[in-house]
């Protein structure tokens, strides 16, 4: 089975600055993993070339075995690679509606038509309908953005992502900010996601990592310490040393 | 379980330009402008070219959030396809026309592949860069222009071989406003499909634009260019009725002007371009017939005030007021 999503020996060098170096990773189809690492630990830099907004300085990318490294952010989407921000990046504002008939219209290719819109396909109506519904955000559907409460927002940053339909999705610390009284329904909605979605979850949030993921990989200054099962990355001494002791004892 | 309801109800949250009281009093006032107005045709004419050109810049200011201080060369390209159009080759007006939004549209197909690569001040100065460098080049190339003298001289035939352009400018009043119509049902149409949706995201957030897999310059490509073909429209209408075209068609004024209109009117509405254009023309005519000298000190009290009080301009102070009676 071609893996969904494949590093292969990724470097990255700004000068003399080894942001990236060597990274390796396979994601399977529908596979929860997680990339942990403390501040600094290159994720973010990973998460760009990844995305195709920085292009590595040797190795390759390949999604669902196809080679994505040359290939623009715009073009990696088309063919099923989506993510969200860890800072909303949302349509202020436009309506919640709007939002998801963005990503919508784009996913069907529509984005660029002069006379037609897509609120003329009872389809994909329903289809908005019916995602907006399962995040409990249909009341809130004519609203706009710069309305609603911040949790709220967080859910409709991972509906534009899922309403693209993606065999890989990458998470850019989804719980970020969220404060506990909201963060059930976005728990419940990760927890929900689509069996056959690759999801790569980039987080701080010990607690959701090992609740969420089946496998972690912990980067630190820029290269892979530890890829393994949550349990095994639970138990290793250097991990705890490195990330998870710090936690603790901070 | 989702229900038909719903989908409806998803319906209802994209929200529409839809023809509204603001559209009829517009019908309406252009109707009265007609029976009573004997004396103001040429100017109600220039109100309705200056709607155009401002209906142009908000497709791709409004909407898409491409920042132009010059707007004017396309209504300057326009102006002067027309008339030279008029004078070597035909004199039939919508043809004319058509030539202009296309001499126009090419103006804008080629200037967006710089300007759109830029964004904020850079894309600002890129704009204005180009205007005046047409500016310049029409101004030395008196062979074809006639430099600072203007074009003129030419004749515009009947408009459908039926009606004849004549001295109170009934006609040139009457097709200007058609031609109005036309182009704010065209926008109407285009803001509430897939591409203006698509402007308002890209406008919004281009960065997230791109991480849905849309081609953020293509699609900007194609709203700039409608929007130079457009100002083309306006431009050759003003050369049509006005029988000559001057290098002020391309100048920095003109550009300035209409994002004043755009301004006092309100942008990404359509109908703000039509308020503003009705307002700033107006008021400078008024203003410049009270006062020769200072009338333009009024001009920038009214753009005070508006600012101040009306940030979205007067089409968003119209929305605002509207959306509390609807509460009530």
């Amino acid at each position: 089975m071609t893996a969904a999503l494949e590093l292969q020996g990724l470097c990255k060098q700004f000068g003399q600055l080894k942001v990236t170096q060597d990274v390796s990773l396979t994601l399977e189809k529908g596979v929860r993993h997680a990339l942990i690492g403390p501040n600094g630990a290159g994720k973010s830099t990973l998460v760009h070339q990844i995305t195709g907004l920085i292009s590595p300085s040797r190795g390759r990318v390949l999604l669902n075995g196809a080679d994505i490294t040359d290939l623009s952010p715009e073009k990696r989407v088309k063919l099923g690679l989506a993510r969200t921000f860890q800072i909303n990046s949302l349509f202020n504002r436009l309506t919640v509606a709007e939002n998801i008939g963005l990503a919508i219209s784009a996913r069907e290719g529509r984005d660029g038509r002069l006379f037609s819109s897509i609120t003329q396909s009872p389809e994909l109506m329903d289809e908005a309908a019916a995602l907006l519904h399962s995040l409990g955000l249909l009341d809130l559907a004519d609203r706009v953005i710069s309305d609603l409460a911040y949790g709220q927002r967080r859910l409709i940053e991972i509906a534009l992502a899922l309403a693209l339909k993606p065999s890989v999705l990458l998470l850019d610390e989804p719980v970020a900010g969220v404060p506990s009284t909201e963060g059930a329904r976005l728990f419940d909605l990760l927890e929900r996601l689509p069996q056959d979605v690759a999801v790569l979850v980039i987080e701080h949030d010990m607690d959701l990592v090992f609740r969420f993921a089946q496998r972690i990989t912990v980067l630190v200054e820029g290269a892979v310490l530890v890829e393994g099962s949550v349990k095994e990355v639970r138990a290793d001494p250097r991990v705890r040393a490195v990330y998870l002791g710090e936690r603790h004892h901070g | 379980m989702t229900t038909q309801s719903d989908a409806h109800r998803v319906v209802q949250a994209f929200r529409r330009q839809r023809y509204n009281l603001a559209d009829l009093a517009l019908v309406l006032a252009a109707a009265l402008t007609l029976l009573f107005g004997e004396y103001y045709l040429a100017l109600a004419a220039f109100v309705v070219i200056m709607a155009i050109f401002a209906l142009s810049l908000d497709l791709a200011q409004g909407y898409g959030g491409i920042e132009s201080l010059g707007h004017a060369a396309f209504f300057g390209v326009g102006a002067y396809a027309a008339a030279l159009y008029a004078l070597h080759f035909s004199s039939e007006p919508v043809s004319g026309l058509l030539v202009a939004a296309v001499a126009a549209g090419v103006v804008g197909l080629v200037s967006g592949f710089a300007v759109l690569r830029t964004q904020g001040l850079t894309q600002l100065m890129l704009t204005l860069a180009i205007a005046t460098l047409l500016y310049e080049l029409a101004n030395v190339a008196k062979a074809i222009t006639n430099g600072d003298d203007g074009l003129s001289g030419y004749d515009v035939a009947p408009v459908f071989g039926l009606f004849q352009f004549d001295i109170y400018g009934y006609t040139g009043f009457v097709y200007a406003f058609v031609v109005l119509v036309l182009v704010y049902a065209l926008l109407k149409k285009l803001v509430n499909s897939s591409i203006g949706q698509t402007a308002q995201g890209i406008r919004e957030n281009q960065t997230r634009m791109r991480m849905l897999g849309v081609p953020v310059e293509r699609r900007l490509w194609v709203l700039y260019t409608i929007s130079a073909a457009l100002a083309g429209v306006a431009g050759g209408l003003s050369a049509q009725i006005n029988r000559i075209v001057g290098l002020d068609s391309l100048a920095f004024t003109l550009s300035a002007n209409v994002v004043v209109m755009l301004a006092l009117g309100g942008t990404g509405r359509l109908y703000g371009a039509l308020f503003g254009a009705i307002l700033f023309v107006v008021l400078s005519d008024r203003a410049a017939a009270i006062d020769p000298t200072n009338w333009l000190a009024v001009l920038g009290v009214v753009l005070i005030l508006i600012v101040r009080y009306a940030p979205d301009g007067l089409a968003g102070f119209v929305a605002r007021w509207s959306a509390k009676r609807g509460q009530k």
